[in-house]
């Protein structure tokens, strides 16, 4: 299968099951439509009067030794490799800690429910977060990188319990020959030196959310006490931090929204505030919200990301680039085929604990009391639930299977499948929408880099 | 080539022979809570 795309002034190339790109002239472009079950006798006579003979026959000559070499029209061979994986032991090796479902933001679009996940508000005490590491380190097999991201509501709010985790998790590394590697997701009301200093030594990663803009974050994220401004509070203090990083091991995370579908202005905004490390995504929200992303909205989105990608060129090619998280892509050394089949892990290889110890297939399952899988206490109680989650990939999903963004995605988020259809191997129509329209300006960026460096 | 320039030759089903450690991060622990981004990954195994 082959996708073939003009994008900011390239004609690219990729071949799908391979994950080769390459970026051709405007005559190979055009032949490589009419290439396959095609003789290079039929493709001279489709192109008389266009292209010449001779360089018909020269491009022919060119795609076919890319073909050759398994660089172009290959085929999706790897099903069968995809239903053995599958019937590897389960073993966990991310959580997503939940440790406070409170919050002191008020964010209109929160899927949380501001925090408390339609339930009560509640603090994850350090003897279920304890349980919850002895879980992990008991049921990651042989896995020596172990995640676990503490998240909320907003987790600040219960900030020694981190800290006591956090130590807890590094008293169980070499006895067991673990690595834990913690993030933070904050919103950045609470944070003060403390917390930074205590981030900067212990968190491999850290997502500060804002929205972009000030008035863009305000109309979404007002304190949740006054409704008040949170930017002018969280923007300093985001600033300090991410210079005390060196810039790098942290994302300013926001979401936009239908009342923001100029999100490459926020994306800027926070690049020009002198933010390296950026990460803007679609709010996803049922239709009956007023600030969901609509159907129509998509070629507006599509146009924003295209702007976006061009910009973050132009940029990178004046020595002022940033990373737009998104448009992250490693073509040389992604990941591999098993990891792009099998998709996040949900369910599986990555669950989120609540505030009292029950364990849920991810974050956005949460206060979804159908997907209970089990606690701290007992592990899995449900195992039907995770064989669902694992047997769920690219593979199963109808959608998928003729789509070039299959091996970046890995068949899209669950949760909102689920959402959307009832089931999780349907797909979010209006997400994969924007995933292929980002994976295409990725490719991009890294071929306009290409040129660049030659 | 004249017409054509590689930007990748990587060739995904090579890593077939040594993928599937399972040690690189979970995306949803990065930067994204709410869509599928495990294109974005890297690989930690150096013998992929």
């Amino acid at each position: 299968m082959v996708h073939q795309y003009k994008n900011n002034g390239y004609n690219i190339v990729l071949d799908v099951n391979s994950g080769s790109v390459h970026v051709v002239d405007d005559m190979v472009y055009d032949i490589i439509a009419a290439y396959e079950g095609h003789t290079v006798e039929e493709v001279v006579c489709q192109f008389d009067g266009k292209y010449s003979k001779e360089d018909v026959e020269e491009c022919y000559a060119e795609i076919t030794e890319l073909k050759e070499a398994g660089q172009l029209f290959t085929e999706d061979i790897y099903e069968p490799y995809i239903d053995s994986f599958a019937d590897r032991p389960t073993v966990v090796k991310a959580l997503c800690l939940h440790i406070a479902h409170d919050c002191n933001l008020g964010c209109k679009y929160c899927f949380a429910d501001e925090g408390e996940y339609h339930g009560r508000r509640a603090m994850m005490s350090f003897e279920v977060g304890k349980k919850a590491l002895d879980f992990l380190v008991a049921n990651s097999g042989s896995r020596r990188n172990l995640e676990v991201d503490f998240f909320g509501g907003e987790p600040t709010m219960n900030f020694e319990v981190v800290k006591q985790l956090v130590a807890y998790g590094r008293s169980l590394e070499e006895a067991n020959n673990k690595k834990f590697r913690f993030t933070l997701t904050t919103n950045g009301i609470l944070l003060n030196d403390e917390i930074m200093e205590f981030a900067n030594k212990e968190m491999s990663n850290v997502v500060l959310s804002c929205d972009g803009r000030k008035e863009i974050n305000d109309m979404m994220r007002p304190v949740r006490s006054s409704g008040r401004s949170s930017y002018d509070i969280i923007m300093p203090k985001f600033k300090k931090l991410a210079e005390s990083r060196n810039q790098m091991n942290y994302y300013i995370r926001g979401t936009f929204t239908h009342f923001n579908l100029d999100f490459s202005k926020d994306v800027l905004h926070f690049a020009d505030e002198g933010f390296e490390q950026i990460s803007v995504e679609p709010v996803v929200a049922q239709p009956t919200d007023d600030y969901a992303i609509r159907e129509e909205d998509l070629d507006t989105l599509k146009e924003q990301y295209d702007i976006l990608a061009a910009e973050i060129v132009k940029r990178k090619k004046a020595g002022k680039g940033f990373n737009f998280f998104h448009f992250m892509i490693d073509l040389q050394g992604g990941p591999c085929v098993a990891k792009r089949l099998s998709g996040c892990g949900s369910g599986c290889e990555y669950l989120a604990v609540t505030p009292w110890g029950d364990l849920y297939p991810c974050h956005q399952f949460v206060g979804n009391e159908d997907f209970i899988m089990g606690n701290v206490d007992e592990g899995i109680t449900k195992p039907e639930i995770r064989k669902m989650f694992k047997a769920s990939n690219v593979y199963t999903k109808e959608k998928c299977k003729n789509c070039f963004a299959r091996f970046y995605c890995s068949g899209g988020c669950a949760a909102n499948s689920y959402n959307f259809h009832g089931n999780i191997n349907d797909a979010y129509d209006v997400g994969c929408e924007l995933e292929r329209k980002r994976v295409e300006c990725a490719i991009m960026i890294r071929a306009a880099m290409a040129d660049e460096n030659n | 080539m004249k017409h054509i320039k590689t930007i990748t030759n990587r060739v995904l089903k090579d890593t077939m022979k040594n993928g599937g450690c399972g040690e690189c991060q979970t995306s949803c622990q990065s930067a994204c809570k709410t869509s599928c981004t495990v294109g974005n990954q890297s690989c930690e195994n150096k013998n992929n």
